[in-house]
Formats: structure tokens, sequence, C-alpha cells
């Protein structure tokens, strides 16, 4: 059975469900409740997170898990990964992914490490949830999309849900593995409304999405890009092209198989990534279809990102900012050097 | 704003009174229209508002020049203010316009104007404490005999960075003024939740600086021991915290709820406890200023306020180019 739901519902449900199974998940970051020790509240919470996302689980549960903290992000990321380590299996949301500047290193040398440094001997199955994307005027410091800095660190599992159904799946999934895993939570998203499975299911990680069949090209899109990549792939149609758009879901791990398959088909490839173009996802995507599909581009892969530069606040410049589905066709046009084409 | 600064509230000159109203009121009726405007939809992006904490911004910016640096929060409307930066550049700053101080890539929470020392509203809570000291390294090592103000919040006061940048201030004894804007919140949550520390003032008897909190609602006292402060950091004397206790007005972004709130502090803080009503008897009581002058204030702050919405609405957007200009100073 399906029901609709909003992504922030799906994430919101997730948790209920974890919470339920397990007594040893917790919630705990900023304001995830809200009001603590507010008299007149009499222990409801005050917002259930900055947008309202986990509104009604302290309610459930209670405050002895669910936990507000102080602005302390060190500190409470770095009790959340030793928490973790010592039998509790935290769910720690950091408000905006950017903030992760405050306590990287409880991220990168504590929790993406403890297993490796001693020798596959401690567990540390700890959930991150965290906002990311632009499209919000929400500026330089509360827009970026920061995974490919966490993909980049072995140890850490990236999980990027596109939409309400992935999101459910893949956060339970999160919450029960037993590696330190972080989810992104796009901002503009959660909103959204879909189909969700009713009750508990989990998507394996390092399993892409095929969200639709094409032969003439392969589109990766990361995130909610893969709904930008759709419309190209709608506008491509119309043209007598037929893409294959893939959601990944997952950054680390990552479905190389399935993104390599589908361009030894269609022999071409755009990745669609709102993030910084450096060092990213979409050319790390790049480098191993260049290394193990090369034989099979009939074109150069096409990146289609922000610029190398700070989200602008400005709304005509945060939307130039963005990618679109006029650059992806722009960048098909180049790749099939097709004049006609290139009128879109 | 001046050099000029007397010990004492009441000895304040005529001019100081009205420069201290003039920038209260400017908070006060920006912020007022910024709010509107949010609720009919015309200003993108998170806003937070600075209305009812006027005292603090005010009373510690009375007493700084150009020269002097100041470091402030995502609640940083009142900081740039007080600090001399242009309306009409900050209103069209918030509305994204071209013509903003930041050619509007920053927006509300990144304000800035490094000609008059405003060293930026900051997305990161905790950010501004380190800038300070950075600002007061800059004020040491060239012996100019400025120094730097850090605006932070009760809740920053949580975060590591308080800690690391008060003992370093310390230590190298920086001429550093640290701001506490205690208004009982970090968005949701109450300073009584969040922080074992009574006062945050306390901290400096373990960091061996001087401390002291103050009714940030009182004009006269927070302008008095900010005055104080400054004149031991420019001596060479070292950091300070000065604590003011205060109350913002609105929520702690456009948009809040605010069921965290009491209602009976709420409607105090507004009205027999609101800074700008009280630092109004404060001026006819000690016959600053009279109540023509206070209209007379209240009319021209006004218009300028008018104007600045006018101005932001009628500035074109930023070109195109803009999106990848200023990454690097040098390409
Ligand atoms: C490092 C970091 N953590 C969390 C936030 C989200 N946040 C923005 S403002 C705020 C509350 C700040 O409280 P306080 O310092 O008391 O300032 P106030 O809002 O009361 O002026 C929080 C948690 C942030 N911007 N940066
Ligand atoms: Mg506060």
């Amino acid at each position: 059975m399906a029901v609709k739901m909003s992504y922030s519902d799906a994430i919101n449900d997730a948790i209920r469900l974890a919470m339920r199974k397990d007594e040893s998940v917790i919630l705990i970051g900023e304001d995830v409740a809200g009001g603590a020790e507010v008299d007149h509240l009499q222990d409801q919470g005050a917002w259930g997170g900055v947008f309202g996302v986990t509104k009604g689980i302290v309610e459930e549960f209670g405050r002895d898990r669910v936990i507000d903290t102080p602005i302390a992000e060190s500190g409470y990321m770095g009790a959340a990964v030793s928490a973790a380590a010592t039998g509790l299996r935290p769910i720690s949301e950091l408000m905006f992914n950017d903030f992760i500047g405050s306590c990287l290193d409880e991220v990168m040398n504590q929790a993406a490490k403890f297993h490796y440094m001693f020798g596959g001997k401690a567990k540390v199955p700890l959930t991150i949830r965290t906002i990311d994307g632009a499209g919000f005027n929400a500026a330089a410091q509360h827009s970026q999309s920061l995974y490919a800095l966490f993909t980049h660190i072995p140890g850490l599992k990236v999980v990027v849900p596109s939409n309400p159904y992935d999101m459910k799946g893949l956060l339970l999934n999160a919450i029960f593995d037993d590696d330190p895993v972080i989810v992104f939570e796009d901002k503009t998203l959660y909103g959204m409304k879909g189909e969700v499975g009713e009750g508990f299911y989990t998507i394996p990680f390092g399993k892409a999405e095929i969200t639709r069949a094409g032969k003439d090209l392969t589109i990766v899109g990361i995130g909610k890009q893969v709904h930008t990549a759709m419309k190209a792939a709608d506008q491509l149609a119309k043209k007598g092209f037929e893409a294959e758009v893939i959601d990944p879901r997952t950054l680390s791990p990552l479905d190389e198989d399935t993104i390599i398959n589908s361009v030894k088909k269609t022999g071409r490839l755009i990745i669609v990534d709102e993030a910084y173009p450096r060092c990213s996802a979409a050319t790390d995507i790049a480098a191993i279809v260049g290394d193990k599909a090369f034989d099979y581009l009939d074109a150069p892969i096409k990146r289609v990102t922000a610029p190398h530069a700070p989200v602008p606040f400005s709304p005509p410049l945060e939307k130039l900012y963005m990618p679109s589905p006029e650059k992806i066709l722009a960048a098909f046009s180049v790749m099939v050097g097709d004049k006609v084409f290139s009128a879109v | 704003m001046q050099t000029e600064t007397q010990a004492s509230a009441k000895d304040m000159t005529v001019d100081t009174a009205r420069w201290i109203y003039t920038k209260m009121q400017e908070i006060r009726q920006f912020e007022t229209a910024v709010h509107d405007i949010f609720a009919k939809g015309e200003i993108p992006g998170f806003v937070h508002l600075y209305a009812g904490e006027e005292a603090v911004a005010v009373g510690v910016c009375a007493h700084l020049t150009d020269n002097d640096s100041i470091t402030s929060t995502h609640r940083g409307h009142g900081h740039c203010i007080a600090k001399g930066c242009d309306l009409n550049g900050m209103m069209a700053e918030i509305f994204g316009r071209a013509t903003g101080l930041c050619k509007g890539k920053g927006g509300s929470m990144h304000i800035a104007d490094v000609s008059k020392g405003m060293l930026g509203a900051n997305g990161i809570v905790g950010a501004g404490l380190p800038l300070a000291i950075g600002a007061g390294l800059t004020a040491k090592v060239k012996k100019t005999n400025d120094v730097a103000v850090c605006f932070f919040g009760d809740g920053a006061s949580n975060h590591g960075t308080f800690h690391e940048a008060v003992n370093m201030a310390a230590i190298w004894k920086l001429p550093v003024i640290f701001v506490c804007e205690n208004n009982g919140f970090g968005e949701a949550s109450t300073f009584d939740y969040a922080a074992a520390a009574d006062r945050i003032s306390d901290f400096a008897k373990v960091y061996k600086i001087s401390g002291e909190t103050v009714d940030g609602k009182d004009l006269a006292a927070v302008y008095e021991a900010a005055g104080k402060a400054v004149e031991r950091a420019r001596n060479g004397e070292g950091p300070t915290i000065l604590e003011c206790l205060t109350y913002r007005d609105f929520g702690h972004f456009e948009g809040d709820t605010q069921s965290y709130k009491d209602k009976d502090m709420q409607q105090k803080a507004v009205t027999d406890d609101d800074a700008i009503l009280r630092y109004q008897q404060f001026v006819k009581e000690h016959k600053i200023l009279s109540e023509e002058d206070i209209r007379e204030i209240d009319d021209q702050v006004k218009a300028a306020i008018e104007e600045a919405i006018r101005f932001s609405e009628e500035s074109p957007f930023p070109g195109e180019g803009e999106v990848t200009t200023d990454v690097y100073v040098s390409y």
C-alpha cells in the first residue's frame, strides 16, 4: 500500500518508525523539538526543527530521546559519534550542511575513521541529517550542497534522496546501517508530494534508480537535479532524442554499474549537479566513466553544474547560478554538434 | 560615531543624544518596514530582525569611530545602522539589488561595509567571535589605538568559538569588547535551558578580564558600561565581556510562530520596557532633548526609511556577469 506524503513527512515518518522499532534510536540537534523547559509548553515541542520536519516527534517519544542541544555543533556531534560507538543509534541533525565548519573534525576524523583505525573493532551507527540546496535565496552560507566533501572521505556513506519514497527508505536504511551515514535533505524538496510505501521499508545503498529509459543520452542528476534532468529529457523527446535519466540516490557507495551500463548503450553522458564543479560528484562520475567506459563514448562527457562561485543571494543571480533544462539542452547540442538542434 | 564621550550618560552632549536617538529610531523603523514588506512576500530569503535591542548596538557604537571594527550576527541590521552603514544601500541589499552594499550578492544575513569598520552580518553563529579578535590583533600589531567589538548572542556563548576567542583576547590583552546580546533565546530554546551559566559576564572572572551585566533595554546603562570598556581597550588594558540583557520584539526569523515566548514578557518588552520609550524619557528627564526634538527626528527617520524603500524598489537587479565576479581578487 502506498500513501501520498511530502518529502518532509516522509522523513518524520521514517524517524518515528525507527524510534518505535529500536529504543536505542535517539534524535539530537538544535531545536529538533524546541521550547525545552518552557513551562507553558508543558513539554510540547515549539518548532520540530527549523522547517518543522521533526514536528510531533518529541510528543511521542519524550525529551529523553528527542534532545535539543545548545548551539554547539562540535559538542553534540562529537557526543553523537561516541554515543553511537557505545550503544546508541543516534540521528544527529546538523541544521544546515553549511554549518559543518563547526563540527567537521567529529565527522571526518572521528566518525569516519573509528572502524578502520581500530582495526574493525568499533562501529559508529550514526545518521547525520542535514539540509542542503540552493533555490531559497538563503545566500552563500545557507545554500550550499556539500555532499562531495563527505563523498571524498572514506568511512562515510552519503545519501542524496530526490523524492519522498526514496527519502523514507534510504533514511531508514541509514538509521539501521552500522556505519556513519550523512543524509542530505534538499530544502526546496520538503513540500514535494509523492507516493511513499506504508510502514517500514528500506532502500539499499549503492543502487541507482533509472527514472526514465532512453537510448540517445544518459543524464545523471544528483539530488533534486534529477528533476531538472527529467524536464530536459521531456524537451529532448520532443526533438526526437530519448534520454535515459539516472538518480544515483547514494554517492557513497556509488552504483557505477548502472551508470556505466547506460553509457555503454547511449554513448553520451551529461551529469547535472548544483554543487560547485571542482572536485565534485559530477567531476567524480565523469572521471569514473572516462576511465571505465571511454571506448563507448561518442562525445565528450558534459557537466552541467553551478559555476565555481559561492551561491549568490539576489533571486535573478541565484536562478542563473543553478542548472536548468536549457543548460542541459545547450550541453547536448554541443555534444551532438547539431546546428539545427543548437537553435533550442 | 565620535570620540567625544562622557562617563555619565546624563552628561552627554545634545549632538550625541540626537545621534543616539536617530540611530535607535532608524533601526526600529527600518526593521518594522522590513517586517511589513517581508510579510507581503517582497523580500527574499531569511530575515532576522533586531527591533527591541536598539539600545545595545547604539549604546556601544556611540563610542566607536569608522576605524574601529565590529563583527556581527545573523541579526545584523541594527549593528550595521549603528556603525553608520548607508540605509539605502542596506535596504537595497535586502531587496537583492545591484545598488546594495554587497551588490545584492549577500542579502540580509551578510550586509557589510568594511569602509565603516562593519565586518559583516554573519550566517554562522559564533563566527564573529574569533573574527573580532583578529581585528583586535591588527590594532595591537599596528599600534593604532583602534578597538574591535564583537556582538554575539546568548546562544552563541555556548559555542566553542566564544571560549577560544575570549581566552586568546585575554592572554594577548587585545583591545576587544565582547558584547553579548542576551535576549533570552537562541531560536526556540531559552537561555536558561541552553546555558549552564547564570550570567555570560561571569566568564570574565575565569579568564581574568573585566566583565559586567547591564540592563540592555536601558541606553544609558549600555552607553556608560561600553564607554568604560572601550576606554580600557584603547588604554591597552585588554578585553571586556559586556552582557546586555535584552529582548527581541519579533520572532527568531520572520515567519516564526514564537510559541515558546511568554506572553506577559513579550508585552512588557514592547511597552514599559521598550528601549526607545525609555530613552525618550531619559533625554526629556535630563533635559537633553525636548519632545519637539524627538518628533522632528521621528519624522526625519520616517522620510529616510521611505526613501530607502523607494530607492531599493527602483534599483535594478545585478547583471548576469555578477554571478562569477568577486570570487577572487585576482584571476
Ligand atoms: C554554526 C551555526 N549553528 C546554528 C545556526 C542556526 N542559528 C541561526 S541563529 C541561531 C540562534 C542564535 O541565538 P543567539 O546567539 O542567542 O542570537 P539571537 O538569534 O538570539 O540574536 C541559530 C541556532 C547557525 N546559523 N550557525
Ligand atoms: Mg539570543
